[in-house]
């Protein structure tokens, strides 16, 4: 019997690493998928709330807005400002607990592990890209927001259409790094049994105490899916940056012909729509 | 379309003929004065210059007529109707009075044409196609239409100048104002938008030009203001200014400024 036990377990470290893919390899791929998931999802919708929050933190208060609207945005803005430093300061598997547990105790509201992973990671990626944003934002000549404002626009106008396409095309690789970051992080998610490739991974160690193997394995993984995103967004981000030439337009003095700009540096349009 | 609208029924003070009025208006940043007390105002068909030395308040001046900056003391009117006290509304406001900045702040995200189309789209809900038409006649007049699909950067300085003319042109304004645009050009390409200028002028084109061409300022504007230290010295017609100034800080404004 003893000796049937040791010919059906694998000996040396390859050994068990095929063997752990053979066996949990299923698992493997859940984990992934739900870690992936996750991460996409949770910097997708911070990525919204860092939007929304550096736009509001951005509003200019000057000396002719009428009282109650400073009121309101300077509160906006206090309230965003402590939101931002909550989250920043504190970390994401102190976060997880507190809303997961906290939700059912405080709110009676009986998030599911998954929903809950989603919500924290989203919360959490939103206070650091808020911050990402308004530096993006900041880093706008102040020319081109007089320009727009001098045309009649107004700030969330400006914002739309002549800013936030330059400040997001320039925190792009900022944003890549939220996700790469991301895709890391969720395995804090296992504190509360989200089913991401960390918790997956641990499950499978635990059945023949081969932590050594079965996490290899999983940084193999890991590595796999931020390597993968890393040469995504490269390749977005050259696509983003559009053709080094512009066509000039036939003329009666000129003729038509094309320009290339070596400096060219374009940015990704969104107006004239 | 843009006419009909600037017409109002009700001037609660001063003139309606102008288009612009500046009364009493001051500004102050922190404890430093820049403008103080300043009267002044453009009438329609009327090209008005302002000259005077660096850090005078010309461009404070021109950045209050628009709201860029918030005059410290005194008003605007527009068509004899306040827009800092009142119902006012600035961004409507602010399609009225255009403006062309030193620096040409063309939008760095949008071609040439679409730099000209967004105001139009976003601000005057006009259509695309009559935007992108408008903005080609403009673009035409200044004589940048073979460059709609270029961005910004890949513009020389005299064409940036151009397209951004034409960008304040296509919102069909009042007025123009123009804060120096020929300032921070390469000499060669000072020509170019001069002469656009010029067309602008002698078409009927409402415009205040703040400049250090004293060449256009003598020979295209109606009326030269002189600004010294914050305050208007002195404000006439060309040939007061530049034959028989009546203040002796004009006269040695420009003795310096023209070298004589
Ligand atoms: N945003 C600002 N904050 C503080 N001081 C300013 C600001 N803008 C202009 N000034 C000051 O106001 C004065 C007039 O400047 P400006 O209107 O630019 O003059 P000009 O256009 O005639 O050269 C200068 O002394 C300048 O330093
Ligand atoms: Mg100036």
């Amino acid at each position: 019997m003893m000796y049937a036990l040791a010919a059906a377990t694998p000996e040396t470290f390859w050994a068990w690493v095929i063997f752990i893919i053979q066996n949990y390899g299923s698992l493997f791929l859940i984990g992934a998928r739900n870690t992936m998931f996750i991460a996409i999802t949770g910097t997708a919708v911070g990525f919204a709330i860092g939007l929304l929050v550096a736009v509001v933190r951005t509003i200019p208060i000057k000396p002719s807005t009428p009282t109650p609207i400073k009121a309101v945005v300077r509160l906006s803005k206090v309230l965003l400002g402590v939101y931002i430093e909550v989250f920043r300061g504190t970390p994401m598997i102190v976060q997880a607990v507190v809303v997961y547990y906290g939700s059912l105790q405080l709110l009676g509201i009986d998030l599911s592990a998954m929903v809950a992973g989603i919500l924290i990671v989203s919360i959490n990626t939103g206070a650091y890209m808020a911050e990402i944003i308004r530096g993006g934002i900041e880093s706008i000549d102040r020319g081109q927001t007089e320009a727009a404002q001098a045309i009649g626009m107004s700030h969330v106008k400006t914002m739309v259409f002549v800013i936030l396409p330059q400040a997001i095309r320039n925190i792009l690789p900022a944003t890549g790094n939220e996700l790469i970051v991301n895709i890391k992080d969720t395995s804090v998610l296992n504190i509360i049994s989200v089913t991401e490739l960390f918790f997956m991974s641990k499950s499978a160690a635990g059945t023949y105490f081969r932590y050594f193997e079965v996490f290899f394995v999983t940084s193999v993984v890991y590595l796999i899916m931020t390597f993968t995103v890393t040469q995504i967004l490269r390749w977005l981000e050259r696509k983003l940056d559009g053709p080094e030439n512009y066509t000039v337009m036939g003329s009666q003095t000129t003729p038509a012909g094309t320009i290339h700009v070596h400096h060219g540096d374009h940015r990704p349009g969104l107006g004239g729509k | 379309m843009s006419k009909v609208k600037t017409i109002h029924a009700t001037p609660i003070a001063g003139d309606a003929s102008k288009i612009v009025e500046v009364v009493h208006l001051g500004k102050s940043f922190g404890s430093n004065e820049v403008l103080r007390d300043i009267d002044f105002d453009v009438r329609t068909g009327e090209v008005v210059s302002i000259i005077g030395s660096s850090g005078s308040g010309k461009s404070t001046l021109l950045r209050c007529i628009n709201l860029l900056e918030t005059p410290t003391t005194g008003d605007i009117l527009h068509h004899g109707q306040s827009i800092l006290h009142g119902a006012h509304k600035v961004n409507d406001y602010r399609t009225h009075v255009g403006m062309v900045f030193q620096q040409f702040n063309l939008f760095n995200n949008l071609n040439v044409l679409q730099n000209c189309v967004v105001g139009q789209v976003r601000v005057l809900g006009r259509s695309k196609e009559i935007a992108e038409q408008k903005a080609m006649q403009y673009l035409e007049k200044v004589g940048m239409a073979q460059f709609i699909k270029a961005k910004p950067r890949q513009l020389s300085g005299g064409q940036k100048q151009r397209a951004a003319i034409a960008r304040a042109l296509a919102m069909e304004p009042e007025v123009l104002l123009f804060d120096e645009p020929t300032s921070a050009l390469d000499p060669e390409m000072v020509g170019e938008v001069l002469k656009v200028m010029r067309d602008l002028a002698s078409s009927g084109l409402t415009m205040l030009v703040v400049t250090h061409e004293m060449q256009f300022a003598r020979e295209v504007s109606n009326r030269v203001v002189f600004m010294d230290k914050g305050v208007i010295v002195e404000d006439d017609v060309p040939e007061v200014i530049f034959n028989t100034p009546r203040h002796e800080r004009t006269r040695s404004f420009l003795d310096r400024i023209l070298d004589r």
